[in-house]
C-alpha cells in the first residue's frame, strides 16, 4: 500500500477531568487513503472518544491528530469530515432531501446543485422516492441510510462513523453492511468505524484496531486481507473465520474478558 | 414506493362524521345537563339567588339585547390581553435567546426571575395604573404581559436548551457557528415547547387585563363593565360580560393552535392527529 496518509495520530492520551480518568494513553494509529479502519473493544474503551478526537469534537489532552496533512482543527473548519452516530440525529422539521442537504446548505452550495446532489445521494442509498417524507415515517434502518447520505453528501474526505448500526437488528445490520461497502467502493471513501461486534469489523474493514479496556490503549492491529468486493460468501469463506478468531484472541489478550460478540449496542456510555 | 403515512386505509366521509359525533357525545350530554341545572334545578330547587347566580335565560336574553355593548367591550379588552401577551411573550422569547446563548448570564439572572414569578403579579395592578396612566391600555398591557413573561421564558429556555448532545456535534462538525446552530438546531426544537407556553399564556393575558380593568379604567373595558354592573345589581349584564371573556378566551387560545399546527405541520404529533 502505497497510497498517502488521511489521518497521522501519535502519542495520543486524554484524561477526563482534573487529575481524573485516563480514557486513552499512548495511541498512535495511520489510516491512509481509502482505508476502512474499524476501533474494536469492550465498552468504555474509549473508541468513541477517538473517533471524537479525530473530528476534533473533543480535545486530547496530549499528543497529535494530523488530518489530510493538517491539526484536526484545521481539517474541522475546512469540513473534512463526514459524521454518523449511533443515533441517526436526523431533524424532524427536515423532510429526508432537506436532512441529506443541511451540510449544502451551510456550504453555501445553491439549489440546483443542492437537488442534483440530493438525488444522487438517494440513489445512493437507495431511498428514491422517500425524500418527501420525514424522518419520523422511516425505520430505523432507513433512518441511519438517510444519515450516511447526509454525511456523505458533500464527500468529505473522511467518515467517521460512531456504531452506526448498533442499534439495529442484525438482519438490517447485515445488509447495511453490504451497503455500507458497496458506498465506500463507489465514492472511494476513506472511513473510521467503531463497533463492538467482531464479525462487522472483519467483514467491513480493510484493518482492525483491537483496544484494550481503561486506560483505550491500540493493542494490536490487524489486516484483513479478504478480496473485495465482500459480499455474502465472505461471511462464510474459512479465511473470515481465521480473521474473526484472531480478532477475538487480540481482544482477550488485551483484558477484554468481557466482549460478548454481536454484541447490540446499548447506549455508548463513553458518549460523553 | 408508498410512504407509510399513505398506506391507512382511507375512511369515508360518513364514517368519518359518525366518529367525530360519538367522539363529542358524552361532552354535549354533560353541556344539556349543565344548562339545565343552570335553568332549572338551581334556581328552583335549589333556591339560588340571582344575585349569586341569575337564571340562564336571563342571562342569555341580555347577551343578546346588550351584545352590542358587550362585544365591543370586549374587543377593547381583548386588544389590552393581545397587546399584553405579544409584549409578554417577545420580549421572554428574547430573553430565553439571550440567557441560552450566554448561560453565566444565564445563571446570574435565573434566580431573580424565579424569585419575581413569585410576586403576585396582580397585585401591582393598582401600581401600573399609576405607572401608565389610569385609562391607558398600557397598564392593562403591562400586567398581562408580566403574567405571560415566566411561563413563556421557562418554555423556551427548555426548549432552546433540550437539543440532543448528539446533534450539537453534528454541528459542530460542520463548524456552525453559534448563530447558525441556533437557527438550524436550537430554535426548530424549541418550537414545540415555545407554542404550549404561547396557548397556555392566552388565557393568562385575558385574565391580567381583566383584573388591570378591575382597578379603574376605561367605562369602555369589559372588566370596568363587570364590576359597575354587579355595583348597580344588573347581575345579567355581568354573567353576560363574563361569557364574553370566556369566549374570546377560547378564540384567543385557538388561533394561536392553528397557527400552532401551521408552524409545526412536520411535529409528529400534529401529523397523527390529522391522519
Amino acid at each position: 500500500m502505497t497510497a498517502e496518509s488521511v489521518v497521522s495520530i501519535t502519542k495520543l492520551a486524554k484524561v477526563f477531568g482534573k487529575g481524573g480518568v485516563a480514557a486513552l494513553e499512548g495511541i498512535d494509529l495511520e489510516v491512509l487513503r481509502g482505508g476502512f479502519v474499524s476501533l474494536i473493544g469492550p465498552s468504555g474503551c474509549g473508541k468513541s472518544t477517538l473517533l471524537r478526537i479525530v473530528g476534533d469534537i473533543i480535545e486530547p489532552t496530549s499528543g497529535e491528530v494530523i488530518v489530510n496533512g493538517k491539526p484536526a482543527r484545521r481539517a474541522r473548519l475546512d469540513r473534512d469530515y463526514g459524521i454518523v452516530f449511533q443515533a441517526p440525529v436526523l431533524y424532524d422539521w427536515r423532510t429526508v432531501a432537506k436532512n441529506i442537504a443541511l451540510p449544502l446548505e451551510m456550504l453555501g452550495w445553491d439549489r440546483r446543485k443542492r437537488a442534483d446532489r440530493i438525488k444522487e445521494m438517494l440513489d445512493l442509498v437507495e431511498l428514491t422516492g422517500f425524500e418527501k417524507l420525514h424522518p419520523w415515517q422511516l425505520s430505523g434502518g432507513m433512518q441511519q441510510r438517510v444519515s450516511i447520505a447526509r454525511a456523505l453528501s458533500f464527500s468529505p474526505a473522511l467518515l467517521l462513523m460512531d456504531e452506526p448500526f448498533g442499534a439495529l437488528d442484525e438482519m438490517t445490520r447485515e445488509r447495511l453492511n453490504g451497503e455500507l461497502l458497496r458506498i465506500w467502493t463507489e465514492t472511494h471513501s476513506t472511513i473510521i468505524f467503531v463497533t463492538h461486534s467482531i464479525t462487522e469489523a472483519v467483514f467491513l474493514s480493510t484493518r482492525v484496531a483491537v483496544m484494550s479496556p481503561r486506560p483505550g490503549r491500540i493493542t494490536a492491529v490487524v489486516d484483513v486481507d479478504l478480496p473485495q468486493p465482500r459480499t455474502f460468501e465472505t461471511r462464510e469463506s474459512p479465511r473470515f473465520f481465521e480473521l474473526v478468531t484472531e480478532v477475538r484472541e487480540r481482544l482477550h489478550a488485551s483484558g477484554a474478558h468481557e466482549v460478548v460478540e454481536e454484541v447490540i449496542a446499548g447506549p455508548a456510555e463513553e458518549l460523553a | 414506493m408508498t410512504a407509510p403515512a399513505e398506506r391507512l386505509p382511507r375512511r369515508t366521509s360518513l364514517q368519518r362524521a359518525g366518529r367525530r359525533l360519538r367522539e363529542w357525545l358524552p361532552a354535549a350530554v354533560v353541556f344539556g345537563l349543565g344548562i339545565v341545572a343552570w335553568q332549572w334545578i338551581l334556581p328552583d330547587l335549589l333556591h339560588i339567588e340571582r344575585f349569586l347566580l341569575p337564571r340562564f335565560s336571563a342571562v342569555m336574553s341580555t347577551f343578546w339585547t346588550e351584545r352590542g355593548d358587550l362585544w365591543s367591550a370586549g374587543w377593547f379588552t381583548f386588544k389590552e390581553a393581545l397587546g399584553g401577551w405579544v409584549i409578554g411573550c417577545a420580549a421572554a422569547s428574547l430573553f430565553a435567546l439571550v440567557l441560552a446563548r450566554w448561560r453565566p448570564l444565564g445563571s446570574a439572572l435565573i434566580p431573580y426571575a424565579i424569585a419575581a414569578n413569585a410576586v403576585p403579579i396582580v397585585a401591582f395592578a393598582p401600581i401600573t395604573n399609576n405607572w401608565f396612566g389610569l385609562l391607558s391600555p398600557v397598564s392593562k398591557m403591562v400586567i398581562a404581559g408580566v403574567l405571560c413573561f415566566f411561563p413563556v421564558m421557562v418554555n423556551a429556555l427548555r426548549g432552546l436548551t433540550s437539543v440532543q448532545p448528539a446533534s450539537l456535534e453534528l454541528m459542530r462538525s460542520y463548524a456552525a457557528s453559534e448563530r447558525e446552530t441556533f437557527r438550524r438546531v436550537r430554535i426548530p426544537t424549541s418550537l414545540p415547547f415555545l407554542f404550549t407556553a404561547l396557548k397556555l399564556t392566552t388565557v393568562l393575558a385575558m385574565i391580567g387585563a381583566i383584573v388591570g380593568d378591575y382597578f379603574g379604567g376605561s367605562t369602555e373595558a369589559l372588566g370596568i363593565q363587570i364590576r359597575a354592573k354587579v355595583g348597580v345589581s344588573d347581575y345579567e349584564y355581568s354573567w353576560a360580560a363574563i361569557i364574553v371573556a370566556s369566549l374570546i378566551g377560547i378564540a384567543f387560545y385557538g388561533a394561536v393552535a392553528i397557527v400552532e399546527r401551521l408552524v409545526l405541520s412536520w411535529h409528529p404529533s400534529v401529523r397523527r392527529r390529522s391522519d
